[in-house]
């Protein structure tokens, strides 16, 4: 599909969920709230006494459910992409990605570290900033809101800045 | 912790098949794939960005469009706290060209089977919980002291919001037939040494 038609349809897809759902799309917050409800199973007290967490999954006295409308769009994100590859016949399981391979070699361990670390320094800035890329760059983009532009440009610059320091060398020797 | 686990039903509903349709269209966008996204960021792939234009454009018109028309919209502008808007950008600009999508990308990624991408959400939930930790310092040092408000151009500048997103449209129409005619030079331009 052109990214062109597939961001277009993004953008009738916000139309619906302003418009009937009284919802922008966003899917950090999820996180941040799936992990704390595993940490409450483990740690109840101290999970309590954290502010950002009892703010976004409530307290004993004001309820918030787990399951709420960004946790079913996240998980059902997971099998319409899942449906989209199986239809296509595009479906990937990627392990080292080729552009990774060619810079850090074929190592899996070295990749799923890498991995990890990234998801680490996403969700913490995501959360810093109070968005993504669907939340502040789209939803946010799309209504103008001065917050998501400032995010996004200085996410794309410190993007440029890094993929520039860690690939443009090894790219090069490769390709 | 929650008493009742479950939202209302028909908000569950909206939320599957909102979900749905997501997942499906960034499969389909091609930006699912770690080289796609990683390339965006070396400027040798310029598909995020044509995704992402476009939907912030069709969003923007329809949503301001509508409101035009007297829709009842809600907005859901988040608070410009520049200083976290600004730092979180920086770190989440870093993570995502090390792990090579951001959440939602890597959510359907790994729907698409990457595996690679599903140890990368593992990172995002510890990701959550650190911030947690930090959240006391990071709201008194860094979101406290400039919080503009839930506000957008269009409020700051006293403009029409169609003056923005006729720059945007202006933009689109100049700037994407010249990406693509550059895209097609270079793909028959024999590869630099």
């Amino acid at each position: 599909m052109s990214p062109y038609l597939a961001g277009a349809g993004i953008g009738v897809l916000s139309w619906i969920t302003f418009a009937v759902m009284g919802k922008a799309l966003g899917t950090s917050t999820t996180f941040v709230r799936a992990a704390g409800a595993a940490e409450n199973a483990l740690a109840p007290e101290h999970v309590a006494r954290n502010d950002y967490l009892t703010r976004l999954l409530g307290t004993a006295a004001q309820p918030k459910p787990l399951i709420d409308w960004q946790f079913a769009l996240v998980a059902a994100m997971l099998a319409g992409a899942f449906l989209a590859a199986r239809w296509s016949g595009d479906r990937i399981r990627e392990v080292v990605p080729p552009l990774w391979q060619a810079r850090f070699g074929p190592s899996r361990t070295v990749r799923f570290a890498g991995a990890f670390f990234g998801g680490v320094l996403v969700l913490f800035g995501a959360r810093m900033a109070d968005g993504c890329t669907s939340g502040h760059s789209i939803s946010g983009g799309l209504q103008l809101a001065l917050s998501s532009w400032v995010f996004t440009l200085t996410m794309f610059g410190a993007g440029l800045l890094t993929a520039s320091a860690i690939f443009r060398r090894g790219v090069r020797h490769a390709g | 912790m929650p008493a009742d686990l479950f939202a209302p039903w028909d908000v569950l509903l909206g939320g599957v098949l909102a979900g749905l349709a997501f997942g499906f269209l960034l499969q389909r966008a091609g930006v699912t794939r770690y080289d796609v996204i990683v390339k965006q960021f070396l400027l040798q792939d310029f598909t995020v960005l044509k995704v992402m234009f476009s939907a912030i454009l069709v969003g923007g018109i329809g949503i301001y469009g509508m409101q035009a028309l007297g829709v009842e919209v809600g907005m859901h502008v988040k608070s410009a706290t520049l200083l976290g808007n600004v730092l979180g950008g920086v770190v989440f600009g870093a993570g995502m060209v090390i792990l090579g999508y951001c959440p939602g990308t890597a959510l359907a990624a790994v729907g698409d089977g990457s595996r690679h991408a599903l140890v990368g959400l593992l990172g995002m939930l510890v990701g959550g919980l650190l911030y947690a930790e930090a959240y006391p310092w990071v709201k008194a040092n860094i979101l406290a002291p400039v919080d503009l408000g839930k506000v957008t151009l269009p409020g700051l500048t006293g403009l029409s919001p169609w003056w923005f997103l006729g720059a945007l449209a202006l933009g689109a129409t100049l700037g994407f037939p010249a990406l693509e005619r550059w895209e097609r030079r270079r793909a028959s331009a024999p590869a630099p040494a």
